[in-house]
């Protein structure tokens, strides 16, 4: 079968079952998007308003599905608008694959009309990107980048082809099989090593009086989930996760001690800094999760899995290091381990935790038109029963929601961790409803990180996605100004933002728009939403200078936290300031 | 980036790995792109063609007290285009470099002086001027570095190094097998 190099994009698309794809037409990208035109009945083409949105929701669609997302965009800056977006997933091991037109294969390299060399600039932000000069190269690039995204640790691949690749013709058979040399999904280890590894893990777990387990992504990726609950409840080792690590594991668990790091609960850290033993599963030791590294976790041995072996002693040195599958690493760790209950750990664990119930900010009793975020994100709690998905941006209100809503589902929660990029909440939520169609999707928002994003309401009409919008407007950017006022003797330098009529702005757009400022409304506005058969953007006007606490400041140890006040000692505003 | 300083101590500063490439356009730029992406110090990279014209050979030197040669090794390792790498500073193997030393003439009697100083490093005068001379050593560094230093003294003018290059002895050689990745109905490879 002869086929222009446009449709075997398409061919391909469907044969590697990506029916969705995110993105946005231009000139190198044009005939590509010609072809689109034969295809719509089979593929998905989400239109957004800007590209950078078109990776992220790729990345969220990725996260939400498990399977790989796809965004497409035309050469020079619409390639290059991609980059956030693939840096976000390349933080985040997201399985993405961009397409990106280039300009002729004859005019590369000589400053052509849109012409950026986008290999060079993504080289760092992508797991591994191609320049296709070649028709008869085309077919196999385009399989090896789907499996490169999905394997091993996932990431964004990205695929510049010359307009003229997409143009020319060739006999197309569909690549069944990829033959790479260099690559190697995960790096073997030694045969012979593996049984004493796992036999020194073993010994370490049976033998140790304060363990706890720190679940990260990995689970996720490797579909562990099931593994890592069989683990605790033989050994009943304890779990912090990592912020990308909601969701591995029930938060209704008594043995899930929930989010560690800089805004972890008290509790959680001071359980790893007191720990003789940390089972790191998957995750990578971020310095938003460990602290000042040289206080951190003194007097634990580290035993760390993960399936990059590049990061097993990058930040914590591990007395045992697995690479390899979680979940088939587990498989093979568990006979080995004896049954366990840890008690009086656990009754450590709990005394910490009783203290930190006394300083929840939710015991305090306000007034009714004092609106804070954290009943914002509690109340959406209590009226989904958490039977939701939600999509976060980054700030304040994404470390409220990983302290105030408990997650319940598996991979319940998308947000934006290492790169912390602001302006996700939105398009991720696009991603996820088109993910997960049947799920209630919620994108939770600051009024910073929205207005980085407000195009895509656009985007949600154009499809009828029915998305619920939280925006948490205390007219700052949250977290800078908290930083500000902790480490900046107050100088709001800045971070004050005025916000359009978010009511009008929705109307404009033909959505429903509805405003709370005080708790009952807020109650009132989240059913009005949830009973809505359609998109809504509602708007909270919450505290505008209220902190999240507790926090790790910047180079302090893990334990050593700035803390609520207790609930019972205040007035109340003491968490407000 | 955690250092290995133990290891750094007790064993050589400088590591010495081996990558076999692919000989692909950009592969030279993702390497370099990685050690300034990851902080790495490397102290010289020598890369040529091999017997298979798709492979190319890359010499990576590194500084074991500032940069964690094995966290170099796992990350070349992850790039695609790189087939294998072999940290080979522990193995038994043979280490060279070539250097050329343009070295200045005052008179004829330096001349006969400087050639006298490269037979006895067992290198060569490969050049003659009126006024220079360029001298081929070839050899491990510390010879390189040795005469290097005692033709300072008669004025040097110009040095190019390879940097190392450097090849495991006996009969292994960095070999690396090929995965064939199969794809279901549903594009999943398995």
């Amino acid at each position: 079968m002869k086929l222009t190099g446009a449709q075997i994009i398409w061919e391909t698309l469907l044969q590697q079952d990506a029916r969705i794809v995110f993105g946005y037409p231009g000139g190198a990208i044009l005939p590509t998007y010609d072809a689109l035109y034969d295809y719509q009945d089979r593929i998905r083409h989400v239109l957004v308003r800007h590209e950078e949105n078109a990776a992220l929701a790729a990345d969220a669609y990725a996260r939400a599905t498990g399977k790989v997302g796809v965004c497409m965009a035309t050469s020079g800056p619409g390639a290059t608008n991609l980059v956030t977006g693939l840096a976000n997933a390349m933080m985040d091991s997201s399985p993405v694959v961009a397409i990106t037109g280039q300009v002729a294969s004859h005019l590369v390299g000589t400053d052509a009309f849109q012409e950026t060399d986008v290999t060079g600039v993504t080289l760092p932000v992508t797991k591994h990107n191609y320049l296709v000069m070649d028709i008869e190269e085309l077919p196999e690039v385009l399989a090896e980048a789907f499996y490169v995204a999905k394997s091993g640790r996932p990431g964004p691949v990205l695929i510049d082809i010359c307009k003229d690749v997409q143009q020319k013709s060739i006999e197309y058979t569909p690549v069944t099989h990829v033959q790479m040399r260099g690559y190697r999904a995960v790096k073997p280890m030694h045969k012979q090593d593996i049984p004493s590894l796992l036999n020194n893990a073993a010994a370490l777990i049976n033998s140790a009086a304060r363990p706890v387990i720190l679940a990260g992504q990995g689970i996720k990726t490797g579909e562990a989930h099931g593994e890592l609950c069989e683990l605790i409840n033989k050994t009943g080792v304890p779990v912090a996760t990592t912020l990308l690590g909601i969701g591995v594991l029930t938060e209704d668990h008594p043995l899930n001690l929930r989010m560690m790091g800089m805004h972890g609960e008290a509790y959680v850290n001071k359980a790893i800094a007191n720990a003789d033993l940390l089972i790191a599963l998957g995750m990578r030791f971020d310095d938003r999760v460990t602290g000042n590294l040289a206080q951190y976790a003194r007097n634990a041995k580290v035993i760390h899995i993960d399936i990059d072996a590049a990061e097993i002693g990058k930040n914590v040195r591990a007395e045992v290091g697995i690479v390899g599958n979680v979940k088939q690493v587990l498989q093979d760790l568990l006979p080995l381990l004896a049954n366990n209950t840890h008690r009086d750990w656990l009754a450590r664990i709990n005394e910490w935790r009783d203290d930190t119930r006394m300083r929840d900010v939710l015991n305090q009793v306000l007034p009714d038109e004092m609106l804070l975020a954290p009943h914002v994100i509690r109340a959406i709690w209590e009226a989904t029963k958490g039977e939701c998905t939600i999509a976060t941006d980054v700030g304040q209100h994404q470390m409220w929601e990983t302290q105030y809503f408990q997650h319940i589902r598996k991979n319940q929660l998308l947000t934006s961790g290492g790169l912390g990029t602001m302006g996700f909440g939105l398009p991720a939520s696009i991603g996820a409803k088109l993910g997960r169609p049947d799920d209630e999707v919620w994108a939770i928002a600051g009024d910073g990180g929205f207005q980085m994003s407000i195009p895509e309401l656009a985007t949600i009409m154009q499809e009828k996605l029915n998305i619920k919008i939280a925006i948490i407007n205390n007219h700052f950017l949250g977290m800078v100004r908290q930083w500000q006022d902790l480490i900046h003797n107050k100088r709001y330098s800045q971070t004050q933002m005025w916000t359009p009529n978010f009511q009008k702005l929705a109307e404009a757009y033909g959505m429903l728009g509805l405003r709370a400022n005080t708790q009952t409304e807020m109650r009132q506005i989240i059913d009005q939403a949830r009973a809505h058969d359609g998109p809504v953007l509602c708007e909270f006007v919450v505290e505008p200078e209220m902190n999240v606490f507790p926090m790790v400041m910047p180079g302090k140890a893990l334990d050593d936290m700035a803390r609520r006040e207790p609930a019972a000692l205040g007035t109340g505003m003491d968490a407000v300031k | 980036m955690l250092v290995d300083h133990a290891a750094a101590r007790h064993n050589q500063q400088k590591h010495t790995l081996v990558a076999l490439v692919e000989n692909k356009p950009g592969v030279l730029n993702r390497v370099s792109s990685l050690f300034r992406r990851r902080n790495f110090n490397i102290d010289s990279l020598a890369v040529g063609t091999t017997d298979d014209p798709n492979v190319s050979r890359m010499t990576i030197v590194v500084d074991a007290s500032r940069t964690n040669a094995d966290l170099v090794e796992r990350n070349l390792y992850k790039l695609v285009n790189v087939i294998d790498v072999q940290d080979v500073t522990h193995l038994p193997s043979v280490v060279r470099e070539l250097a050329l030393i343009k070295v200045h003439v005052a008179n004829t009697v330096k001349r006969g002086e400087i050639k006298h100083v490269a037979d006895m490093f067992q290198s060569r005068v490969v050049d003659v001027n009126k006024d220079s001379l360029i001298v081929e050593v070839a050899g491990e560094e510390e010879k390189v570095d040795s005469i290097f230093n005692v033709l300072e003294e008669y004025g040097i003018m110009e040095v190019v190094r390879t940097g190392r290059i450097a090849m495991a002895r006996g009969g292994a050689r960095a070999a690396h097998e090929q995965d064939e990745i199969v794809f279901s109905g549903n594009g999943q490879p398995h």
